[in-house]
């Protein structure tokens, strides 16, 4: 199964990414073959999935309690754009 | 003795004697990173003021006889690893200037015993990779073969430890990260059994396939290492309260009792002849230690590597969707904040991240999720099924752990060629069995070849057991660089 650039520009669209030039050459080709290869499984019929046999694989819970001390600065100074206690970003609404 | 020829026990040993102090082992390490890293670029970062304060606090444990094996040990951290306060770049640039803000789990459980952190290794970016090609800082090269891949994404910790910079690197494996480039640079690596140490810290892959590993020039090495990261954590509540055995007291010199099956979907016609022999000869080995061997089947595992880059590649586009130039990491100049995260994700990510990315959110997209992620996940049920069926007859499995020795740059230019590079380690992480690589043999051409250990879930010593007799009796000698 082929993948075509429009296709592939589409999903980039969903995931927030450009190509460079070089990229837009070569992607649907190389898309395409992992496409082809992964295709393979589609012979195999759906199973259903057995419950977890292991008796520690339960869900564990705790109480939603903060633990230690992190400095929110440390945070804070990571970020490129800050205002105070804030992290600035550009206008989300027009 | 020289440096490079030192393991953690042996230097273990001349620190607890106070024959040598962790600074002079530390000044050592770092005099042996100097002389050998510009040909090999084993290292993203030589934390030389952190080592000698690490190197302090170990001489001052050692002077109160509070010390423990990995006291003093100098050792390296794969750069998807955060120490907190040191870069972890992933071998991206979209996290090129970041700086750890807490240790991993794996980190501090290290600390406890205060071996000693020498630098942050590279990889292939955030992991994806099997050669450190795609490392946006530039490649490593093998210890033994310059011309020629580490192997990867582990290809900076492997060629630390393979080439003497170090006793033991962390590394961490998705689907062979750890296991094929210690194969490649004739270490010893080990993947733990998914929930067995814990990924709190990790710069996230693949959430439900990642695991931290250790590189190490010795099985023992490795089992004393792993000692201190396994168990469980309540900060990755996918670590299982499972005790943790004293891995040491299983390294025996001979396999009677064990039953041995050698998978024969993973011995197949085509393959490298070199490959093959040492994989017959360590056969041999084992049986002449008193192992049963024999033949068995992994029916599913031709299915292995497309389930893999299904699975994987849809939680890659959920793990990397975090990087959009707002909190952290690269941030590009947008006109509307829309642009900054187009901007910044495709400026900061290399080729191979955007591929999977694409293939991942194509793969988990409205209308193609039943055709491929589905079928993934089927797939994974029957591949996980085939090694447990497998451990009702065998303890361990052997197999190869690649294809081939290591391979030349540039020789895999196309993506798919790459993955196939880790068709032998990639079921291990699909089916959450541990596994551990030994350096098995040599081909003519005098690489490293390795050879796969297999154990059930949460029994690493069997590992550990088995991969310490047989590197006594394969008693290899290995010249890198």
């Amino acid at each position: 199964m082929s993948i075509s650039l429009d296709e592939v520009n589409r999903i980039a669209k969903l995931a927030r990414i450009n190509f460079s030039d070089e990229e837009k050459q070569k992607f649907p080709s190389e898309l395409s073959a992992i496409l082809d290869y992964v295709g393979q499984l589609k012979k195999l019929e759906d199973q259903t999935l057995p419950t977890v046999e292991d008796p520690d694989a339960v869900n564990r819970m705790r109480t939603d309690v903060a633990e230690g001390q992190a400095d929110p600065e440390i945070f804070l100074n990571q970020a490129p754009n800050r205002q105070g206690k804030f992290i600035k970003v550009k206008s989300v609404l027009e | 003795m020289e440096f490079q020829d030192l393991t953690i026990k042996s230097a273990s040993e001349l620190l607890a004697q106070k024959e040598i102090s962790a600074k002079e082992l530390a000044q050592l390490s770092q005099d042996r990173i100097r002389a050998v890293d510009n040909q090999i670029h084993a290292f993203l970062y030589i934390a030389e003021q952190e080592s000698k304060a690490l190197a302090k606090q170990a001489d001052d444990l050692i002077d109160q006889g509070e010390n423990f094996v990995l006291t003093g040990v100098p050792y390296a951290v794969k750069d998807n690893i955060l120490v907190k306060g040191l870069q972890a770049t992933a071998g991206s640039k979209i996290l090129e200037n970041y700086k750890a803000t807490y240790n991993a789990t794996v980190i501090n459980k290290l600390n406890q015993h205060l071996p000693v952190l020498m630098g942050k290794t590279n990889l292939d970016e955030f992991g994806m990779g099997a050669s450190t090609e795609n490392s946006a800082f530039g490649p490593t090269k093998n210890p033994h073969d310059q011309s020629r891949v580490p192997g990867g994404s582990s290809g900076g910790s492997a060629a630390a430890v393979a080439a003497g910079e170090v006793l033991f690197a962390l590394g961490t494996d998705t689907g062979g990260s750890v296991r094929q480039p210690a194969a490649f640079c004739g270490v010893v690596g080990l993947k733990p059994t998914y929930g067995r140490a814990s990924r709190y810290g990790l710069i996230a892959l693949g959430s439900s396939l990642d695991q931290p590993g250790v590189l190490a020039k010795t099985v023992e090495d490795a089992a004393l290492v792993f000692q201190v990261i396994a168990g469980a954590d309540k900060m990755d509540s996918t670590t299982l309260p499972k005790m943790v055995a004293d891995y040491s007291s299983f390294l025996k010199e001979d396999l009677k009792g064990l039953k041995i099956g050698v998978p024969k979907e993973y011995l197949i016609d085509g393959m490298d002849p070199e490959v093959r022999e040492v994989i017959n000869n360590t056969i041999n080995k084992a049986q002449e230690l008193g192992a049963v061997v024999s033949e068995t089947s992994l029916p599913h595992s031709e299915y292995s590597l497309a389930c893999y880059y299904i699975i994987l590649p849809v939680e890659i586009s959920a793990n990397l969707s975090r990087y959009d130039g707002v909190r952290y990491g690269l941030s590009a100049v947008g006109n509307s904040l829309e642009e900054v995260y187009y901007n910044s994700r495709s400026t900061g990510f290399g080729a191979e991240p955007k591929r999977r990315i694409i293939i991942g959110t194509y793969a988990s997209s409205s209308g193609y999720y039943d055709a491929y992620y589905k079928k993934a996940r089927s797939a994974q049920e029957l591949i996980r099924k085939d090694f447990i069926d497998a451990f009702q007859k065998f303890d361990l499995l052997l197999t190869p752990t690649t294809p081939t020795p290591a391979f030349k740059f540039g020789e895999k230019s196309d993506p798919l060629s790459m993955y196939l590079a880790d068709i032998f380690t990639v079921g291990l992480n699909i089916a959450g069995v541990p596994g551990l690589s030994i350096p098995a043999g040599v081909s003519g051409e005098g690489l490293p070849i390795g050879a796969q250990l297999i154990a059930p879930h949460f029994m690493e010593e069997k590992l550990f057991w088995a991969g310490h007799a047989l590197e006594k009796a394969l008693n290899l000698k290995l010249k890198p660089l």
